[in-house]
């Protein structure tokens, strides 16, 4: 490979590379400034704020501050991450005290006349500096009856359905598990119903299930024994920080909420299955 | 810790809420001022029963009590709005701080939710609903009442008058706050897991769903509106504006 040519204006002499002089305006061009970051260091649950001075510049998003911190100057600073593309779920922490990605948060988008703040989710157990223990959302999905389609359509044993009515779940599956509407949701963050509620994320499986054209089982009475969806009070903490913008309230969580008044609380509808039998799916 | 001011829309849902929840009490109980010629204010609709043309019965059937008309008529879009799911999330965090703000500590350990008694009756909401559909019909009959003014020949002629507009536009934002409610989307098709091969549902099912993603905004909408219209009609029968014919 050639090396770039010199060329441009030659100066005492000197001839000034065009690439890097190209990359330095490039670099001139984006706003440098030194930021301040009060990371969460500790463990167990114990722990307190550090304070950290690093060079960032306007593309960055937290998680590259961290990296270059944890190069630079904490070389034993845990944080968990992996895609960098806001796909994997890894990197969820609360940001200037808000439930958001790492990875996905630009360092333009938070106010520059204050330090950054970066804790763990609080909702789970604490393990070191900004990671948590998210395992208990692992024990709670095989909770939720799973997938039971209908007898196959067709004698080779497949099925017929129509994208219309597939398009409602669709939404559902977006979800990359990033656990931050759990984290957010007050009935698990502040009230720490985790034994009685599912929160928000197992919500949207569930709806995932219940809402699916080839679906069966019935999960409406679990839904409200002992998944809590009672618990829950409708104030959309979790929509609010779902990045993969499900609607979780609004197309999860009520109409889940609504089935089961359906089968539980309207006088009407029980009179209407005790003369027409149950529902049809 | 947040640092950003994530107590503003609380504060403003608190201080809507509680002047509209002041107006309408004192409003209801004026029993006067709730007509203007062909105007009904919306707290008084229906009018069951008093000396009016807008009335169903000009005497006073045994089973409607001597009251305000509008005490019997408010508990219904009231408790249609006290149990919204929008309403309900929204008050929750302005009225209960419960939570006062998402990601923000809570003042009280012990919670409840909607689980069990009291919170567990706010599952009546679609009851709420099927008397707020009708409602609208009245509300329609009234707003298409208030295009007919009475001529000096005592006959009806058709008109516009700034409230004909106001009744009207008062009927629109219902409708849209109404019909975009999450219990009408479920009983529509929401109920069911396949809406093809069912055109009538899934047309329905499509229209209360586009409505209900901007339910928030409708319902506040149709709430000022609601409140005006009564101030309008109101200001109208005290003679302090004067109602603008403009056909
Ligand atoms: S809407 Fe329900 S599930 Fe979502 S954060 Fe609020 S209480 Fe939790
Ligand atoms: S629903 Fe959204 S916020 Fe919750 S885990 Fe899935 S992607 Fe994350
Ligand atoms: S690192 Fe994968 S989502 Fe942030
Ligand atoms: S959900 Fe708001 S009116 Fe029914």
């Amino acid at each position: 490979m050639t090396a770039p040519q010199p060329s441009g204006p030659d100066t005492h002499g000197v001839a000034v590379d065009a690439y890097t002089a190209a990359q330095a305006a490039q670099d001139a061009a984006v706003g440098h400034e030194t930021r301040t970051f009060k990371l969460w260091r500790g463990a167990d649950g114990k722990g307190d704020f550090q304070d950290f001075t690093t060079e960032t510049n306007d593309g960055m998003v937290v998680l590259d501050a961290i990296h270059q911190i944890q190069a630079e100057q904490c070389n034993d600073l845990a944080v968990r991450w992996n895609c960098k593309a806001g796909k994997c779920g890894s990197c969820s922490a609360e940001i200037n005290g808000k439930p958001k990605l790492m990875c996905m948060t630009r360092l333009d988008e938070l106010p520059a006349n204050e330090p950054v703040t970066v804790e763990p989710m609080r909702a789970f157990p604490h393990v070191r500096d900004l990671v948590t223990d998210v395992s208990w959302n692992f024990r709670v999905k095989p909770r939720i009856q799973k997938f039971t389609p209908r007898p196959p359509d067709a004698p080779d044993g497949t099925w017929r359905i129509q994208q219309a009515d597939v398009e409602r779940v669709q939404e559902f599956r977006k979800c990359i598990e990033c656990f931050l509407c759990q984290d957010v949701c007050h009935v698990l963050r502040d009230h720490h119903k985790h034994e009685e509620f599912i929160g928000p994320r197992f919500l949207v499986y569930a709806a995932a299930l219940e809402m699916h054209p080839l679906d069966v089982a019935e999960r409406t009475t679990a839904l409200k024994d002992d998944f809590g969806i009672g618990y829950c009070n409708i104030t959309k903490c979790c929509t609010k920080v779902c990045p993969e913008h499900i609607t979780i309230t609004d197309n999860a969580i009520i109409p889940l909420k609504e089935r089961v008044v359906d089968e539980h609380f309207d006088p009407l509808r029980a009179l209407v299955r005790l003369v027409r039998g149950p529902k049809r799916k | 810790m947040r640092r950003d001011a994530w107590w503003v829309p609380q504060i403003g849902a608190f201080v809507v809420l509680s002047s509209f929840l002041a107006y309408a009490t004192w409003a209801a109980f004026q029993n006067a001022h709730y007509e203007f010629g062909s105007y009904l204010s919306p707290f008084y609709s229906p009018l069951i029963t008093g000396d009016s043309p807008h009335a169903w019965f000009r005497t006073r059937p045994w089973f409607v009590p001597a009251i305000s008309p509008a005490l019997l008529i408010l508990p219904f879009p009231a408790g249609f709005r006290f149990t919204c799911y929008y309403y309900r999330g929204t008050y929750y965090k302005a009225f209960w701080a419960d939570p006062p703000g998402c990601a923000v500590g809570e003042p009280r350990n012990s919670y409840l939710g909607e689980k069990s008694f009291p919170l567990i009756l706010q599952n009546v909401h679609r009851y709420f609903m099927y008397a707020a559909v009708l409602f609208l019909g009245i509300l329609a009959l009234d707003a298409y009442r208030g295009y007919w003014f009475a001529g000096p020949d005592g006959v009806k002629h058709f008109g516009i008058g700034v409230g004909s507009l106001v009744l009207t536009i008062n009927v629109c934002l219902l409708s849209g706050y109404t019909l975009g409610c999450h219990s009408l989307r479920h009983l529509v098709g929401g109920y069911l897991d396949r809406l093809s091969g069912r055109p009538l549902r899934r047309k329905a099912y499509d229209c209360v769903s586009c409505l209900n993603r901007g339910h928030m905004n409708w319902a506040w909408f149709s709430l000022f509106w609601v409140a005006f219209s009564d101030i309008y009609v109101r200001m109208c029968s005290m003679g302090i504006w004067h109602d603008v014919r403009i056909l």
